[in-house]
């Protein structure tokens, strides 16, 4: 077998340097009757030539973002990748390493992180950011737990804005630890009813912008009124590209912002893995999740980096850690970084610029079908439209078109009622023949 | 004879200088690398966009008008950038990796190829359903792998690390007690040779956690675990093979008194590698486990993730399995993706989408490589090769549970460190030196001074005998009373040992121009 | 000056308790990176949770070795966390109570006995 290295030969003679007649010998304390003598009901091994073409098989199964027009957003966007990044992680170094445990050879993974989290912090105008969460939404519901511990108040205000799936993860996670979370109805412009659900008891108010219908918003009125409170804002961002655009959560008075970095450097990956960013200002620092890395200086005084603060963390915390998270996102966060930085801050602004005016022409084009409602006032790079007859059914009666029209509101949340709301979006990669083909296809189905 | 000596030397020089310090601070090959904000970039970029039309009448004035704070680099200045600090991490690919607990095995380069396929790769996770098939089939045959390796009746494929399926089946475990009335259960019963996270998990998610004590020879006390089994315990949660490398010989004991009082039994499966193929924790009255895929299945560590954490179920938990998952009908398969209607007994969500697909890709192929055949030498391996170094440094070192062949890891205490002023930590420090990462140290908590050694099943038995010759010669050294080999080290690492405390006490967490107090590649005074 | 076996340190003037870690658990953490110090107010009863101390490698919970009211947590600590390795059982002082009952004061070990129980371990 190509992945293992030892010899009958080896095996024999290493036996014998233990002591001990057979392999079973070495599996004696496993109870005898879960010692299975036959091999399980699986195949058999395959060369790389048969699990290629297997898996090549399913693949060609699938229809990728990228063979034609193609208009999903709704947390998870297309945008092209520089094939610099994909090279860089894929380089042993940074591939086949561990979590950074040993500083003095793991310098080039704690420097990434270093500039990852300067990266982050600046992108969304706090502080501090750590080292990575496993995805936006997970990093959501990580927020409001750590407002919690910050408030030690046990409500969270959740924006109907906010991606149903952050929600229903946030919410997941909140009723374990026995907090209680309103969530505000569904609604294109839901951001307008969060001050009045603001209590003395609120730790914490989330609200998602550019919002699940990619409603742009800003949230400085509500973070006055959540820090009037005494609670705490919390910003989540979906598209990451927007930050070169858009003000900075930090500008409008987030103590907190979340955002899925999948955008910059990651890819679709069917879902993931992607990257959660999460920073926040340098006084919550102690009460944050995740890892964090450090500067400090070696034995002769030379910069370097390591894992800090890590007394909050399980390993060392168990039960009275902040969160129990082991692993961060760190290839990801790599990708990210170096994306980041191939981009620049010219780089995203330019980029963030032509996302805007391509889902500005995608609105346009739109507009002018007959029938077709736009709903979002105000957007990034994704809205909300109207289609009469269904969004799900237009989704489908499109792909006889190859065109996949975008993701329809239902599918994130069945009960909100809203089984006519397609959410669309534009990125870079979309093309003015897409967007023709798009207006064209449905003009053909609504009229 | 004509002599022709011009040309320069071809021998060394007979007296060689010691070693200086170079004038830029880069070692050779080893360049010192200043961060990105440091290299000036404030106004560059690595990548062509046409500008865009500038318009902000959809933004409501919503515009980003102060300077953001990131620097670009162009392309061959982004390259050199990373591939110099790559130069600064040890790697699996490099040489052995004995991270005890964490599987730093051989990563397979077929996976990386296969995830890579624009059929994975650029597929969006909301895209038509019909338009996903082969992903929809790819994560059900894996589920079925799974299942199958473990003899239990279903998976949650979503966690997207093993602390994530932790607590994916503790909230499981909690949502069938409340539904059976049962959710005034508070407590949770862990090993003190638990990993970190499994008390850190059942804290998460509300419970009490109590401890179970541990027997002479490494493993649970069950006159301890039953006394503390009533009808208030929710779950255990045992690690088997545990993280002293051992496998709960009572572990079908463990799993009857558990249930006896009604509580479920959360196996972490952090070490499954060392029985995959072999046994199988459906076998053992196990009624929820996270599988490592980066640990048993070969998914690249990538300096500290990602991970992915599926958790199989039992009967008796399986109805509480998170949403989504993939089910398959006569017209293909399909996407559950909400667990409000019907049966409506699903916990919740864990993620917002599918989970780690590009982490599915690349474990599946490395179980399509091995087959059934392939996994149980995987496990057969992974154990000789622990045992191996076992045998080899017990004459050098102490070994922690001397009796009885261990599982996938051999662990060693500090008793043969006494007298010598070196630490575990000082001994770890020393093995960089020798080109070797060093194994997971003070883990678990239950033995002093802790050195837990695992090699995998992917070494060679020469690489093996090169470790251990490392190893034993280090031990004599610090026997010899050598102790500033140990003491200084590492010396020939990229960075000396790095002050710790230094970062904790001030931290700097990013990069700002007024609190960099160390200058970068500083040139030597002139 | 009175001691708990886990290593808290007790003096009191009148009825105002100052508390903290001794000499020798400063010792057993290693650099102390960052203490967190209860707030005014707060009333603790003795056993309970009363600040947490950190080093690098380790998060310790100190307890109160006697029930009261905080008067206050000592400031300088956020600063200067190294101030409970260089003076333990002086500026390193964690917080001050207003004690009820100063028999729990009285029950607790004297240098002695502390000292005594240091050997044991």
């Amino acid at each position: 077998m190509r992945y293992l290295p030892l010899t009958p030969a080896d095996r024999a003679q290493m036996l014998g340097v233990i002591g001990v007649d057979t392999i079973d010998d070495l599996f004696a304390d496993v109870p005898a009757a879960a010692r299975k003598a036959e091999l399980f009901d699986l195949p058999r091994h395959a060369g790389e030539m048969e699990v290629e073409r297997h898996l090549q098989a399913l693949a060609a199964k699938n229809r990728p973002a990228g063979a034609g027009p193609f208009f999903c957003g709704a947390g998870a966007y297309k945008h092209h990748v520089p094939a610099t990044v994909d090279h860089i992680i894929q380089r042993s170094e940074f591939l086949t390493s561990y979590t950074p445990y040993q500083p003095e050879i793991a310098q080039g993974t704690l420097q990434v992180l270093f500039e990852f989290q300067t990266q982050v912090a600046a992108l969304t105008g706090l502080e501090v950011a750590n080292a990575s969460m496993y995805d936006g939404s997970t990093g959501c519901a990580e927020a409001v737990m750590m407002a919690q511990r910050v408030t030690r108040r046990k409500t969270a205000v959740l924006s109907g804005g906010l991606h149903p799936h952050y929600a229903a993860v946030t919410q997941t996670i909140a009723h374990a630890e026995g907090m209680d979370i309103t969530r505000l109805p569904v609604a294109i412009d839901a951001e307008a009813a969060v001050i009045a659900a603001i209590t003395p008891e609120t730790a914490c108010v989330v609200v998602q912008t550019p919002n699940v219908f990619g409603v742009v918003t800003d949230v400085t009125k509500i973070a006055e009124a959540a820090h009037a409170a005494g609670a705490l804002m919390i910003v989540v961002t979906t598209e990451a590209v927007s930050f070169g655009l858009l003000k900075s959560p930090g500008e409008m008075g987030a103590d907190i912002a979340v955002a899925e970095g999948q955008s910059i450097g990651v890819g679709l990956n069917y879902g993931g893995p992607y990257v959660g960013l999460f920073a926040c200002r340098e006084k919550f620092v102690r009460q944050m999740p995740g890892r964090l890395c450090g500067e400090t200086v070696d034995a002769e005084g030379r910069r370097g980096f390591v894992l800090t603060l890590s007394t909050r963390e399980q390993h060392i915390r168990r039960e009275k850690a902040t969160s129990n998270i082991c692993t961060n996102s760190g290839l990801c966060a790599l990708a990210f970084t170096i994306h980041m930085t191939l981009l620049g801050e010219r780089g995203l602004r330019d980029l963030a610029a032509i996302n805007h005016a391509k889902a500005r022409q995608l609105r346009d084009a739109l507009a002018a079908v007959p029938g077709i409602e736009i709903l979002t006032p105000r957007f990034f790079n994704e809205f909300a439209i109207r289609v009469p007859g269904g969004a799900a059914q237009t989704v489908e009666a499109l792909l006889a078109d190859d065109i996949v029209a975008g993701v329809p509101f239902s599918r994130l949340d069945p009960q909100a009622g809203l089984d006519d709301v397609l959410l669309v979006a534009a990125t870079e990669t979309t093309t003015a023949a897409d967007i023709a083909a798009f207006a064209q296809a449905l003009k053909g189905r609504t009229v | 004879m004509t002599m022709l000596n011009v040309g320069r030397p071809t021998q060394p020089q007979t007296a060689v200088p010691v070693a200086h310090a170079s004038l830029t601070g880069a070692r050779g090959l080893l360049q010192d690398e200043a961060l990105i904000f440091e290299l000036g970039g404030w106004d560059k970029t690595g990548v062509d966009l046409e500008p865009a039309e500038q318009d902000a009448s959809d933004l409501a004035g919503l515009i980003r008008e102060a300077a953001i704070g990131l620097p670009g680099l162009s392309e061959p200045e982004a390259m050199r950038h990373y591939v110099r600090l790559s130069q600064k991490n040890h790697a699996i690919d490099l040489a052995l990796y004995p991270l005890g607990s964490c599987t730093m095995k051989h990563n397979p380069r077929l996976n990386e190829k296969a995830a890579r396929l624009p059929g994975f790769a650029d597929l969006h996770p909301m895209a038509p359903i019909s338009t996903v098939q082969g992903a929809l089939q790819l994560m059900d045959e894996l589920a079925h792998w799974l299942k199958t390796l473990t003899a239990m009746p279903a998976v949650a494929l979503s966690p997207k690390a093993g602390a994530h399926g932790e607590l994916c089946g503790l909230l499981a475990i909690k949502a069938a007690h409340e539904a059976k009335g049962q959710g005034h259960r508070r407590l949770v019963l862990v090993p003190t040779s638990a990993h970190g996270t499994n008390p850190a998990t059942a804290a998460f998610v509300g419970y009490d956690v109590a401890e179970i004590a541990q027997t002479e020879d490494g493993r649970v006390d069950l006159a301890d675990l039953e006394a503390k089994l009533t009808t208030d315990v929710a779950a255990i949660m045992v690690t088997n093979p545990n993280t002293c490398g051992l496998f709960e010989r009572d572990v079908i004991e463990i799993g009857r008194l558990t249930h006896a009082v009604g509580a479920y039994f959360y196996c972490d499966g952090a070490n499954f590698n060392a029985i995959v193929g072999r046994v199988r924790p459906g076998d053992l009255g196990v009624d929820a486990m996270h599988i490592n895929l980066h640990k048993t299945f070969s998914t690249p560590h990538g300096g500290g993730g990602p991970g992915a954490g599926p958790v199989v179920l039992s009967e008796a938990l399986a109805p509480f399995a998170p949403a989504p998952w993939v089910v398959s009908g006569a017209d293909g398969f399909k996407l559950v993706e909400e667990t409000v209607d019907e049966a409506a007994q699903g916990f919740g969500r864990m993620v917002a989408f599918q989970g780690q697909m590009g982490m599915f890709v690349r474990a599946y192929a490395y179980m399509l490589s091995h087959g059934s055949d392939g996994l149980r030498q995987v496990a057969e391996d992974a154990v000789l090769n622990a045992n191996y170094i076992k045998a080899r440094l017990s004459g050098v070192m102490s070994a922690a549970f001397p009796d009885g062949p261990c599982m996938h890891e051999a662990l060693f205490d500090d008793h043969w460190l006494e007298g010598t002023d070196v630490t575990t930590l000082d001994f770890a420090k020393a093995m960089i030196d020798e080109g070797f990462h060093p194994m997971t140290m003070y883990f678990p908590l239950v033995v002093h001074g802790a050195m837990l050694i695992e090699p995998t099943e992917t070494e060679s038995k020469q690489e093996l005998d090169r470790f251990c010759d490392a190893l034993i010669a280090l031990a004599h050294a610090a026997k010899a009373g050598d102790v500033d080999r140990f003491k200084g080290a590492p010396y020939l690492a990229p960075l000396r040992r790095l002050d710790e405390t230094l970062a904790a006490r001030k931290p700097k967490l990013t990069w700002r121009p007024e609190l960099t107090t160390v200058a970068p590649a500083p040139l030597a005074a002139e | 000056m009175r001691f708990t076996k886990d290593h808290e340190w007790v003096e009191l003037e009148g009825d105002v308790a100052t508390i903290g870690i001794t000499a020798y658990a400063a010792d057993q953490l290693g650099d102390v990176v960052f203490v967190e110090v209860p707030d005014a107010g707060k009333t603790v009863k003795a056993g309970d949770g009363l600040a947490v101390v950190e080093s690098v490698k380790a998060a310790s919970d100190v307890y109160a070795p006697i029930s009261g009211e905080v008067v206050e947590g000592n400031p300088a600590l956020g600063d200067a966390p190294e101030t409970v390795n260089d003076q333990p059982e002086k500026g390193g002082w964690f917080a001050k109570l207003k004690i009820a009952d100063k028999a729990e004061f009285e029950a607790l070990m004297d240098r002695d006995a502390y000292e005594a129980y240091l050997g044991t371990l």
